[in-house]
């Protein structure tokens, strides 16, 4: 038999932005996949040209609604390093505080809202809220700590505004600081929850067998600042990210995807961290895991959403660590003043390694930026994720192979807004053997769950 | 135990017409019925629930962006319909106003009446005030929502 078949999604929904992808099949054989991304491309690169070395912060913020503190992050480390200031202690640990919150909120949001659905069967967080309105409560608080958080340091969530080239507009003091404590105990332990709760899902075959890249930084779970690791080998500076890494134009993508010079493929995010970090997570953060078999690595590509449930252990107790110990500094923010040059900065956004470059004259005016978000870095990556999911999956019918794509998109977490917009999801097939049923295999997964319960 | 009323205007009064539902809520303060509270507030799904917790009634401003032209008035009944998701995309957000909605419906969080007034964006440049035509229905929506309040009070009241 080969009859072709055609199968089109317009719209990739639960990803954050928008995407389109394209899958073609003959028979068993995966003849072709790609992910499609369109957007004014770089955008806020142009934007930026002209502006003040004070401003980047404030302007690549608003990349993403998701993750603001990640863009303000790297913007503010790669100015800072430039400028030659050191941020003092109390102002550093704020800011880790600040992205343990978004962390927290972005986990929740995905691996509850987005991600959770597809493995138990069901068709939005809506419909999973029927039947599990205690675990999709449970999700809804997590995000609303995180968001407190982010509300409480940052100013104002979803794009913070306290954030600023060398600290903040004004400090916290401790007694504000210690309301988010009692919350971020109930988030602690709701993310022990969450690691149970997910490490309990039926997965899919994947083990993720390229470099994987992140950020390491002596003593601590690298989330704000770090020199560049990989499983390769690598140990960079921020300074050296452009010598190894490049990006390329496809045709079918405005965003561009990201290689390693001489290597290929390459992933961060997640499982990139766990895998390079996992012996500093705090020790409840790694008691959890191990509690539920996750090893010292996870290249499972599916079990990414219990490795985010452990981050989000660790994003808790971190944020608690960090408050306990809390002293005011002595002033909100340094005089930064401009140095003609380029400046680097790196962070751990949620999805992953966030790289920002400018290059600026001796008035403080930006010449040239470049910002390479996680989601064209993991493009290839999630591209050969599909090629081997498909491949395994062949005999699941038209609908369920649809959603097995997008649940495999989504182990990325892809924050498609950051690197794109619009976007949508085809699988073309040539001859097709027997398939399982989309209903049978919702049904088969909601069972498995019924019983788990 | 007294019905209550809230009236939530959400949006992001640094972002454009996004100020839109704020600016309803602002004028409205001084100018509700006795009884009826009125709050600003964010998407935040979690944070919205807690704003209308326990009410009987609630009247939610908000932009929307659905392609029509600009000071164009929405108004929808979610008490026992779905809301239009699409029209309510103005932020990146993955959790928007209607899918908040939905959410609080599972989960039996939703007041028993629920009224979403809308006014068409024009645009949502940073720093930037209302656009004229959603300052004109901005002006509409303060007494749209009043009259709805008063016609409420008039109907519930013993």
């Amino acid at each position: 038999m080969s009859s072709r078949r055609t199968i089109v999604t317009d719209y990739l929904a639960r990803v954050e932005g928008e995407g389109a992808m394209t899958v073609q099949l003959d028979g068993d054989r995966v003849e072709h996949v790609e992910l499609r991304i369109f957007e004014p491309p770089r955008f806020f690169e142009a934007f930026l040209r002209g502006r003040s070395f004070l401003e980047p912060p404030d302007i690549t913020a608003r990349i993403c609604g998701i993750c603001p503190v990640a863009y303000q992050t790297s913007a503010v480390n790669a100015i800072e390093s430039l400028c030659g200031v050191e941020v003092p202690e109390p102002i550093r640990l704020l800011r880790r505080l600040l992205y343990c919150g978004e962390w927290i909120e972005s986990h929740a949001l995905h691996v509850y809202m987005l991600h959770a659905p597809d493995f138990l069967g069901y068709e939005s967080a809506i419909e999973l809220a029927r039947d599990a309105p205690d675990a999709v409560e449970r999700g809804l608080a997590l995000k609303r700590t995180g968001n407190d958080v982010m509300n409480l340091v940052g100013g104002r969530e979803i794009h913070p505004i306290n954030v600023r080239v060398g600290g903040f507009y004004r400090a916290p003091t401790r007694r504000e600081l210690r309301e988010l404590v009692e919350p971020l105990e109930r988030a602690r332990e709701a993310a022990l929850e969450t690691v149970r709760w997910t490490a309990g899902f039926e997965f899919p075959e994947r083990v993720v067998d390229c470099e994987l890249v992140a950020l390491s930084q002596p003593g601590e779970y690298a989330i704000e600042r770090g020199r560049i690791r990989s499983s390769g080998g690598l140990d960079l500076a921020p300074s050296e990210y452009d010598e190894h890494f490049e990006e390329l134009h496809v045709e079918r993508s405005n965003a561009l995807q990201s290689i390693r010079r001489g290597g290929g493929t390459y992933l961060c995010g997640p499982l990139a961290r766990y895998s390079l970090g996992s012996a500093q997570l705090s020790p409840l953060a790694r008691e959890a895991a191990a509690e539920v078999g996750l090893g010292e690595e996870c290249r499972d590509a599916f079990r990414s959403i219990v490795v985010r449930s452990v981050e989000l252990v660790h994003a808790c107790d971190e944020s608690l660590r960090i408050i306990q110990a809390y002293e005011e500094p002595e002033r909100p923010a340094e005089p930064v003043e401009p140095v003609a040059g380029t400046g680097y900065g790196v962070s751990e956004a949620p999805r992953g390694l966030l790289y920002h470059r400018y290059r600026i004259d001796g008035d403080g005016t930006i010449l040239d930026a470049k910002i390479v978000p996680p989601t064209s870095q993991n493009q290839l990556a999630i591209e050969d994720d599909l090629r081997d999911v498909v491949g395994r999956n062949t005999g699941l019918d038209d609908d369920s192979l649809r959603a097995l794509c997008e649940q495999t998109i989504r182990n990325y977490d892809p924050c498609i807004s950051c690197a794109t917009h619009f976007l949508d999801l085809q699988v073309e097939r040539v001859g097709v053997g027997s398939t399982e049923p989309t209903k049978e295999r919702r049904r088969r997964l909601r069972r498995r769950w019924e019983r788990e319960k | 135990m007294t019905a209550r009323t809230v009236v939530i205007g959400i949006g992001n009064s640094m972002r454009g017409d996004d100020a839109a539902g704020v600016a309803v809520a602002d004028r409205l303060r001084p100018r509700v019925p006795a009884g009826v509270e009125v709050v600003a507030c964010d998407e935040e799904p979690s944070r919205l629930m807690e704003a209308w917790e326990g009410a009987d009634s609630v009247v939610l401003v908000d932009t929307v962006s659905s392609g029509a032209t600009p000071g164009t008035l929405h108004r929808f009944d979610a008490g026992e319909e779905p809301v239009p998701a699409r029209a309510f995309r103005s932020s990146t957000h993955a959790i928007g106003i209607a899918e908040t909605i939905e959410l609080a419906r599972a989960l039996g969080r939703l007041p028993r009446r629920v009224r979403i007034y809308g006014v068409e964006a024009g645009g949502f440049e940073t720093g930037a005030s209302l656009t004229p035509e959603v300052e004109a229905g901005v002006a509409f929506l303060v007494r749209d929502v009043l009259a709805d309040l008063e016609e409420e009070r008039c109907t519930s009241a013993p």
